[in-house]
């Protein structure tokens, strides 16, 4: 390369590239140097970034970074910091007493908003987001309790669950198909629907409902109680309130002496742990229906 | 005639400059890197207004994180906090809460009118007197004069090579320089904090990150923009330049050379006069360019970079005392009275008549100033001169800035004194709406927060009005349903409850009954209610 004289433009005092188009000169005014340095800089920032993180992709993954640190990663890392940060609560949650965490404003709130985001995940594929559950499964927002609505009663349905064949101890009842089975002639069905509207406090029929009432004593009272109150130690319905399960109509009344359907829930106990029960325990207690626990 | 003959002899006792305005009009091109500018310490009246303005200011910014206010056990003694963790602004004995941020919305709308009010009338007062810019940069310069000395000799260390002195001067000014940014840097997280306790940590290494971050960040750019951008800050960052040519009017007050009697501008004045020969007052002494931070000569004109510091005026207020003539060759002056004065000094021949004598907009370097139509025989200005009327600060302009300003300001301090000390949000369950409960009463679940806003912890009771025989209880409570409820709030908290409200079966109006919350602070006057709705099922609706 020879070293040609640098020619310097007239009227800005500026030296020209020596690049010319058509009589027009390029002058030559660089970078400012702050800028050219912060570029080179960014350069080699970005080469030490891609040996150190995730970088380049690649057909079924990208390069790993020598770092190993992934997004992924921090994220399990940060979700661990926040479970280590409380275990101590949760671990007492689990050595205590369900009537002494509702006692405690701090560990029940911290179980109902634990049982609230297990429910959401859990429960509310039957029970419905708000609780409020549909026909067929029970509304927990209620105080009509099938097998009990005190937190012992609702810890004990939710660990064990309903009339399920994988735990042993889970609540079981089963009510006799009266029709299906032949216990009772259609007639006599249709003289104890008159009978149960008429302790609903719905429209019934008089003469039928005597027929009815005597059927009841005879072939009902034994789980649904005297005056058909229910009797939750076999999870009998109370059949003399407001709340109805499966439909207060007649056929639906009918459908279900004839061939009952019975409501299924799988043990939580297997699935969640012995502090995660609980929180839902006291979730779904404090939804409004929650009662007093049974004096021993 | 504008005599632009340089000669070393002058008027006796008047120091001449060799001074020349760094952001000279004439030689202003599109991009120049910064030539540094050594502002000469000014004496006089502005000056002393500033170093007072420049006291107080930083005295109120450095000081007040440590005044110390108590409000009680359960809340913080520091006078003045934000509290970004628990979302609460302390002011003295104003306390706001985050709803309450109309309070700072309505103070940065004053700040707004404000501004627009000064400027107005005074033109950028801001800029020259209490901009933090102007406020650092004069505490920059105080340090850089100590060190190094005044205009003169900072341009001599400037250009000396390095030696044993120069170094140690530079070295003495950034110590200090940092030290001072530090400081400043330091007093600002001392606002989110409680002081004498972050000092402590932040001394010790137990502060948060971000504290540090803070910290290092505001020492930088305090160090940065006090120390070498200086008047750039002001010329090419700040918006405020711009906009206030807008601001501005012909009755505000800005700096202004008023050539109607400083032209001709000769060295020789006194033998020119001698000679018979009619010269104005300025001496082209360049003490006004000498002591400009921004770097500008005043004599040509309104500019941009003029932050209206007055030290100009100050300077030059001193060279006409000696010279014997009346101070205000530069003055703050209104563009009328200027105008008007401009037209009495050249007898219009410069005017072209078609814009109300706006001198500006005919160019000033076309028209010929005759000193004889100012002074008279007597060497007195005569009569026909305007001077500085305070009354063209009252028109109907800066009347509106003052009442909306004012307006504001009442209603703010009416707001404050009615202020709430309790306040109830309320949330209807959305999910269900209602519950049927198994004798066929209805409940409904509401969601209610108590916002105690004393420095002390209350007991509310709750009860309902408007929603017969309905009866009440708390979530998770073993108590029985009853007609009213007590909650508790600590000080200075929000209290979320969820309640439960019933209303047996033949008690029910209608699917929807409005009914409201009523909530009194147990042992207080405080009470107030919050509208709500009882929802049913649509069999209720006869």
């Amino acid at each position: 390369m020879s070293e040609k004289e640098k020619e310097i433009d007239e009227s800005s005092g500026i030296e020209t590239t020596g690049h010319e188009w058509d009589g027009i000169k390029e002058l030559n005014n660089p970078l400012p140097r702050w800028w050219l340095w912060t570029f080179y800089a960014a350069i080699v920032f970005s080469i030490g970034y891609i040996i150190w993180y995730p970088a380049i992709p690649l057909l079924n993954a990208s390069t790993m970074g020598i770092s190993g640190t992934t997004n992924r990663g921090i994220l399990s890392e940060q979700l661990k910091a926040v479970e280590e940060g409380r275990r101590a609560t949760v671990e007492k949650l689990a050595a205590s007493d369900l009537e002494v965490i509702r006692a405690d404003a701090e560990l029940s709130r911290f179980a109902a908003a634990g049982g609230s985001s297990l429910f959401k995940v859990y429960c509310t594929q039957c029970h419905g987001s708000g609780a409020s559950g549909s026909p067929g499964y029970p509304n927990l927002n209620d105080d009509d309790w099938l097998w009990g609505g005190d937190l012992e009663s609702i810890y004990t349905s939710i660990k064990h669950g309903i009339r399920n064949d994988v735990d042993d101890d889970t609540r079981d009842s089963l009510m006799p198909s009266f029709g299906a089975d032949g216990l009772l002639e259609a007639a006599e069905i249709k003289a104890v629907v008159e009978y149960v509207l008429q302790i609903s406090d719905l429209e019934f029929d008089p003469a039928l409902a005597q027929t009815g009432r005597q059927l009841f004593a005879d072939n009902c009272t034994s789980c649904h109680g005297e005056n058909g109150k229910g009797d939750r130690e076999f999870g009998g319905p109370n059949l003399a309130d407001s709340i109805v399960l499966y439909g207060s109509d007649r056929a639906s009344l009918r459908a279900q002496i004839n061939k009952p359907k019975h409501g299924v829930m799988p043990p939580w106990g297997d699935k969640l742990t012995e502090a995660g029960v609980k929180q839902l325990a006291i979730y779904v207690h404090g939804l409004g229906g929650g009662e007093k626990a049974k004096a021993e | 005639m504008l005599t632009t003959e340089k000669s070393a002899s002058t008027e006796p006792g008047i120091e001449n400059f060799d001074a020349e305005a760094v952001n000279s009009k004439e030689k202003r091109v599109l991009y120049e890197a910064r030539k540094k500018i050594h502002p000469k310490r000014a004496v006089g009246w502005f000056r002393g207004l500033k170093w007072w303005i420049m006291g107080v200011t930083l005295g109120i910014y450095y000081l007040t994180p440590w005044l110390r206010w108590y409000r009680g056990p359960d809340a913080p003694d520091q006078a003045v906090l934000v509290d970004l963790a628990n979302r609460r602004f302390y002011f003295f004995f104003i306390e706001i809460w985050p709803h309450e941020f109309f309070f700072v919305a309505g103070m940065l709308v004053m700040a707004g009118i404000g501004l627009f009010l000064v400027t107005s009338t005074l033109g950028r007062a801001w800029c020259g007197y209490a901009c933090p810019q102007t406020v650092w940069v004069d505490l920059y310069l105080v340090v850089e004069r100590y060190f190094e000395g005044d205009r003169n000799a900072r341009i001599k260390l400037d250009a000396a090579p390095w030696s044993a002195s120069k170094i140690t001067k530079r070295t003495f000014k950034h110590i200090v320089w940092i030290l001072i940014g530090f400081a400043t840097g330091g007093a600002w997280i001392f606002y989110f904090a409680d002081t004498p306790t972050l000092a402590i940590e932040f001394f010790t290494g137990q502060a948060a990150f971000v504290a540090y971050a803070t910290v290092a960040i505001l020492t930088a750019t305090t160090y940065v923009f006090g120390g070498f951008m200086r008047e750039q800050v002001c010329t090419y960052m700040c918006p405020w330049p711009r906009i206030q040519a807008a601001m501005l009017d012909e009755h505000s007050l800005t700096v202004t050379y008023n050539d109607w009697r400083g032209e001709p501008r000769d060295r020789h004045a006194k033998r020119m006069r001698a000679a018979g020969e009619y010269v104005g007052d300025c001496v082209d002494c360049n003490a006004c360019v000498a002591v400009c931070p921004m770097g500008i000569d005043i004599r040509d004109g309104q500019q941009m970079e003029c932050i209206t510091c007055a030290l100009c005026i100050d300077a030059c207020d001193g060279v006409m005392s000696k010279l014997g003539l009346e101070k205000g060759l530069i003055a703050y002056t209104t563009l009328e009275e200027y105008g008007s004065n401009m037209q009495l000094a050249t007898g219009g021949n410069g005017d072209d008549g078609d814009d109300g004598g706006n001198w500006l907009a005919d160019g000033i370097g076309s028209v010929t100033i005759r000193p004889q139509n100012i002074r008279g025989s007597d060497g007195k200005l005569v009569d026909a001169v305007k001077h500085t009327d305070l009354r063209s600060l009252l028109r109907p302009r800066t009347i509106i800035y003052t009442a909306i300003y004012a307006a504001i300001g009442v209603a703010l301090l009416w707001a404050l004194a009615v202020r709430d000390t309790l306040k109830v949000n309320l949330l209807h369950d959305r999910n269900p709406v209602f519950t049927v409960l198994s004798d066929g009463a209805i409940r409904n679940g509401y969601e209610i927060k108590i916002l105690n806003m004393t420095g002390e912890s209350r007991s509310f009771l709750v009860t309902v009005d408007g929603l017969p025989g309905a009866t009440m209880k708390t979530s998770g409570s073993a108590a029985p349903e009853s007609r009213s409820l007590r909650i508790e709030a600590r000080a200075d908290k929000l209290q979320a409850s969820r309640i439960f409200v019933r209303v047996p079966k033949d008690r029910i109006g209608g699917s929807e009954t409005d009914f409201a919350f009523k909530i009194l602070a147990i042992g207080g006057s405080d009470q107030t209610t919050a509208a709500a709705k009882f929802e049913a099922p649509s069999i209720f609706d006869k």
